[in-house]
């Protein structure tokens, strides 16, 4: 498949995991046979990792407690950043996980059900592991996009039903 | 007109050419739609995106900054400047920005000033239909008289010359085209264009090249009219910033012509309009400036959108050409053998999909309908649906036999 158009069904698919390989390929002028199996291929090279949801979790009525940590490491010999980040990165709490430039070097997202939880877990998983230097947390106040979306009221259609 | 008397009083009547001027066919159909509930309008002429925030960011820090007087006549000299780049860029036209381009209010208000700046009473202007439902009433109210021409959709909407030649008298001024094309998303290609231009060489006419849709071209690039040999002295483009970057409401289009030409309609403007809304204008220079990626972006999903709907409607039964152009299918529903006002119209009470007839557009739109793509995919699928649905309880009730499905035929 011209690998414009296998980008374009991964910009599809970004947009709205939901988009089924027939309209996809309605939109492209593909044969869906085509695209399914350009998403089959996707999902076995690990192009597509999963197929995840957006949620509102505070209109939901749950609560989340959500950090971002930014962490300094001394790197190890040899396995330079990664072999600490892959340790951190494991842990169930953690949510995301990047190396970045600037004053620190991992930056992860971590998530639990309670301030003090998510506390503990970062003095004793994350700042005491071998080779961290120091940690910074920030706790999450408010979302007000993630995912490209806005955590906004959708705004109607005020488009005059018909129009010339 | 006769005069008047309501109540009681001795009135003279309203402007002869004004009163006889016909009401937009469009205008029942929104009547019917607007009252009804769970309607999918495939009937809007305008996108369903909002105005890129960089956009909408830079108006609102404008009026933040009390940037709210008149402009010159002619329009905000950096914008006029960022036009002529930008045509300059994509189709190698140059006109300056101080003398050949003027801010419009929308394109609708540069149709408004070419009609006026060109037409004496009883001039023509020739208008290949199935066209924009402001054309014919410009020329009308400018004293001038429409001259349609028909096309339709055994030549891919091209117009022919032979036909041109026909219309012609000595009293025609001009030719008024639009492309790609509202209502039949249809791209004029470059040879019917270069015989456009010399159609209009050989009479001495102006080209009056409706140009809104040039940024939503989905098989190749648009042509501009004026980048044609011959064409620039006698052309004038008229185009805006309502379809590329979504900017309906903000009303800001531009004409650009030479400067004679440009002058006068400025003229008009300059005791009609004084000038174009000033925050539409602080919005348009930097949709001009940094529209582009969004720009880009929209007219990708036009793309998808219309391989969907135009797929969708072939494989119903509604022949349709794949429109190179604009955010319009225009399926034929002659096979259902009903006039497109009434299919329109039943499609609406029965299935509630608004979609506009094509006989509102003149010559050569009867058995079509306009469906527009300015709407999300997951409601274009639903009308699809329904369409769909409602053709094939037709077909069981009706006595004609259906004509075989057919395939796309590709607009070049
Ligand atoms: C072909 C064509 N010309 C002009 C216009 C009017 O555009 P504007 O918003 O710039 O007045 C439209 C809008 O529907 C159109 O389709």
């Amino acid at each position: 498949m011209d690998s414009l158009k296998s980008r374009e069904i991964l910009e599809i698919l970004e947009k709205d995991s939901r988009t089924t390989a027939e309209t996809i390929a309605g939109m492209l002028g593909l044969a869906p046979t085509q695209v399914k199996a350009e998403i089959d291929r996707f999902e076995q090279e690990g192009i597509i990792k999963h197929y995840a949801t957006t949620i509102d979790w505070e209109k939901a009525g749950v609560e989340k407690i959500i950090a971002f940590v930014d962490i300094t490491v001394v790197p190890a010999r040899d396995v330079g950043f990664d072999s600490i980040a892959l340790r951190i990165a494991r842990h169930p709490e953690v949510t995301s996980a990047w190396l970045v430039s600037g004053g620190s070097d991992l930056s992860i997202m971590v998530e639990g059900t309670s301030l003090k939880d998510l506390a503990n877990f970062v003095a004793e998983k994350i700042a005491a592991v071998d080779g961290v230097t120091g940690t910074n947390t920030h706790f999450l106040l408010r979302k007000y996009k993630e995912d490209n979306v806005l955590f906004h009221d959708i705004e109607p259609d005020n488009r005059l039903v018909m129009s010339p | 007109m006769p005069e008047k008397n309501i109540s009681g009083q001795n009135l003279k009547s309203l402007s002869k050419t004004a009163s006889e001027l016909p009401q937009s066919g469009i205008r029942r159909f929104f009547d019917i739609a607007s009252q009804m509930a769970n309607v999918i309008s495939l009937g809007v002429g305008e996108p369903d995106f909002a105005t890129p925030w960089t956009v909408r960011e830079a108006a609102i820090y404008s009026i933040e900054k009390g940037q709210t007087t008149y402009t010159s006549n002619l329009g905000l000299i950096e914008l006029r400047r960022e036009i002529s780049k930008l045509n300059f860029k994509r189709y190698g036209v140059e006109y300056n920005p101080d003398t050949e381009i003027l801010i419009t209010t929308g394109v609708a208000q540069g149709l408004d000033l070419v009609a006026r700046a060109l037409l004496d009473p009883g001039d023509e202007v020739i208008i290949p239909e199935p066209c924009f439902v402001s054309y014919k009433p410009c020329v009308s109210l400018a004293g001038g008289i429409p001259v349609p021409v028909e096309t339709n959709d055994t030549n891919n909407f091209q117009v022919s010359l032979a036909e041109l030649e026909k219309k012609v008298t000595p009293r025609t001024k001009a030719i008024l085209i639009g492309h790609p094309s509202n209502p039949t998303g249809a791209i004029l290609e470059r040879e019917t264009l270069i015989e456009i231009v010399n159609f209009a060489c050989k009479h001495g006419l102006y080209i009056i090249s409706d140009e809104i849709y040039d940024r939503l071209t989905f098989d190749g690039d648009h042509v501009m009219v004026a980048s044609l040999p011959g064409a620039f002295e006698r052309t004038i483009t008229l185009n805006g910033f309502s379809k590329t970057y979504a900017m309906t409401g903000w009303r800001i289009g531009y004409a650009c012509a030479p400067p004679e030409i440009l002058h006068t309609m400025m003229k008009i403007h300059s005791y009609t309009m004084l000038s174009a809304p000033t925050p539409g204008q602080k919005a348009a220079l930097e949709a001009a400036r940094r529209g582009e990626r969004d720009a880009v972006l929209m007219a990708a999903e036009y793309k998808r959108r219309r391989s969907l709907i135009v797929g969708g409607l072939n494989e119903i039964g509604l022949t349709c050409l794949n429109p190179g152009g604009a955010f319009y299918a225009f399926p034929s529903v002659r096979s259902t053998g009903l006039t497109s006002e009434q299919f329109a119209e039943q499609l609406l009470y029965s299935k509630q999909v608004a979609v506009v007839p094509g006989s509102v557009f003149g010559l050569g739109g009867e058995g079509h309908v306009r469906c527009s793509y300015a709407t999300d995919s997951k409601l274009l699928k639903e009308a699809l649906v329904r369409i769909g649905s409602f053709v094939d309880e037709l077909s069981k009730v009706s006595v004609q036999p259906q004509s075989p499905k057919q395939k796309t035929d590709q607009l070049v």
